[in-house]
């Protein structure tokens, strides 16, 4: 067995059993970077120095190659966020996940590609090139977290560490084929993670195996006092705590869910899903879950108005690129972040704008935060009936490249199961369960109750005990 | 909703953003596109519902005020664009 069909947790016990060499380990990651990037374009920056061998004894991950996605702050490493504004940005402190994750041994390969300022569903609005689907390298990745996803796919780290606003972990993972996991809003410090929508984004893992998220999560969530929200972790191991076992746990399967929006194969792979989970002892029933169709434009509303506000400190000022030749500091001001934002970007800074400005507040920005304590309240009845919800993650395949490019509008739809779970600040992950007549990943959605993080991660893991998909690799050019 | 191209104009200046005169009625098109889809939540009534800025109930806090060390101004100065040993620079804003 070659290294990179590995998961991240067996690669971590090889390393401690002395079967394979950190030296060994790393040639291994960079000769998959090397065959892969010209690809799928999934790295932005690749690590230069050589990091010295971690304490082997530090986590159970420690001397694992991995990456970050690249809007988290890395201390010395380029981070981009994708723009061109950020242009050589060199961040002088780590993110908070990334001081965790240094403490724990991690070796960081690089940064990764993804949709700029992590606003899209495709990672092709990156101003370094769209990152290719290493399943079919004509399709999207998915996104906004696609060079997380298309690197792990492709074996060339074991596991990446991504944010998640709308699905942007969990929609990039079903479509390459890995496991994502969002975990409940606040888990994780979002301290140094450069913001899109302040009250939605969220920090988590993509890897190979739920196992290999629970481990992560276990190093990365905990309270950081420089982020107001975040939370102390509960007690206990979320690693320690995958038994597997899903006897008479109730599982709900919205029915609305699995209406005429969604790809038959797509229907068919959730719901064989379901079986699995309901032959190992779960109890799987379908529910309601009303206004899921309100979740997508109050979703958009909600995370332009935050990012309008949130990107207004990219001025040419502090960090980044400034536009030349301005003669006073409002033309400064506007010519740097005319030329440095993306179409996407600047479109929903001006979406944002305009929900929140006089005479469309309370119709647009107030509405939407009313649809969102209706649908955090529906959230609420279904789970005093059911212990998790099963949805899918997405209604089609990933598209083709340049497809949905030109239809944001479309774009924005593809998120119609993804984004409520943001809304609502609960836990979800996506997990690879079949595949499409075209030979494409499907994923299935388990959504937990807020803090239900440890539920949501045995029921995969309980999945993955009986099942393959997440060891299934694409076929490529990436063979080293 | 109608979105003009004024509106346009109005929004941009408000973002800092100017957009080439070209772009614009394409601007104009694809936000009327996506707001006249977000009218869907006129259909919901929300009447007596509260607001929800944020999903869990967070309170303000009192800590105590304490000066712990930040950043080194030399590190932060040093990814700005235009810095001296101790500034930001920007162009002339007061004649």
């Amino acid at each position: 067995m070659e290294l990179y069909e590995l998961t991240a947790l067996e690669l971590g016990a090889c390393l401690r059993r002395g079967e394979v060499s950190q030296e060994e380990v790393c040639a291994a990651a960079r000769a998959r970077i090397a065959a892969a990037q010209p690809e799928n374009n999934a790295f932005l920056t690749l690590a230069e120095e050589i990091p010295p061998a971690p304490d082997l004894t530090a986590s159970p991950l420690a001397g694992v190659p991995m990456a970050y996605k690249d809007n988290l702050c890395t201390r010395g490493v380029r981070t981009t966020c994708a723009s061109k504004i950020l242009g050589n940005f060199v961040p002088p402190y780590d993110a908070g996940a990334v001081e965790r994750l240094s403490a724990a041994g991690a070796v960081p390969m690089g940064k990764l590609n993804m949709d700029e300022f992590a606003m899209g569903s495709t990672s092709e609005t990156s101003f370094y090139g769209p990152v290719k689907n290493p399943w079919d390298l004509t399709r999207a990745p998915g996104g906004s977290s696609g060079g997380a996803a298309a690197a792990v796919a492709a074996g060339e780290i074991w596991y990446a560490i991504g944010s998640d606003t709308g699905g942007s972990i969990r929609q990039p993972a079903a479509c390459c084929g890995v496991t994502g996991m969002k975990p409940t809003y606040g888990a994780v410090s979002r301290y140094g993670l450069i913001a899109y929508a302040s009250s939605l984004d969220q920090i988590g893992p993509i890897a190979r195996s739920a196992a290999d998220c629970a481990a992560v999560l276990d190093v990365i969530r905990g309270r950081d006092r420089r982020d107001g929200t975040s939370l102390e972790a509960p007690a206990g191991s979320l690693l320690a705590g995958l038994t597997g076992d899903v006897r008479g746990l109730r599982i709900g399967l919205p029915a609305g869910c699995f209406g005429d929006g969604l790809d038959p194969a797509s229907r068919r792979a959730v719901q064989g899903a379901a079986e699995v989970l309901r032959a190992r002892g779960a109890r799987v029933e379908a529910c309601e879950l009303p206004l899921a169709d309100y979740a997508v434009p109050a979703y958009y509303i909600i995370a332009c108005a935050e990012a309008s506000s949130n990107l207004s400190r990219f001025d040419g000022v502090k960090y980044g690129r400034r536009a030349e030749h301005c003669r006073d500091l409002g033309e400064l001001y506007c010519k740097t972040r005319t030329e440095g934002f993306g179409a996407e970007v600047k479109r929903r800074i001006l979406l944002g704008t305009f929900v929140l400005s006089a005479g469309y507040y309370d119709a647009y920005y107030k509405k939407a935060l009313q649809v969102k304590a209706l649908i955090k309240d529906a959230f609420d009845r279904a789970f005093r009936q059911f212990d998790l919800l099963l949805t899918p993650v997405t209604p089609a395949a990933p598209p083709r490249l340049g497809e949905s490019l030109g239809d944001p509008l479309r774009m924005y739809l593809s998120d119609v199961y993804t984004v409520p779970v943001n809304l609502a600040g609960l836990p979800a992950l996506s997990m690879p369960c079949g595949f499409d007549g075209q030979g494409l990943p499907i994923g299935a959605q388990l959504i937990g109750p807020a803090l239900g993080d440890a539920a949501v991660l045995n029921a995969a893991h309980a999945f993955q005990l009986e099942t393959g998909y997440h060891k299934k690799r694409p076929k490529g050019g990436t063979a080293p | 909703m109608k979105i003009t191209e004024e509106m346009v104009d109005y929004v941009a200046a408000l973002s800092r953003l100017a957009l080439p005169e070209e772009e614009k009625a394409d601007m104009a098109a694809r936000l009327e596109q996506i707001v006249s889809y977000m009218d869907v939540l006129n259909t919901l009534d929300t009447g007596g519902v509260e607001p929800m800025s944020h999903v869990f109930p967070l309170k303000n806090v009192l800590r105590e005020d304490r000066v712990i060390p930040s950043q080194a101004r030399a590190e932060l100065l040093a990814g700005a664009p235009e810095p001296d040993e101790a500034a930001f620079l920007v162009p002339r804003t007061v004649e």
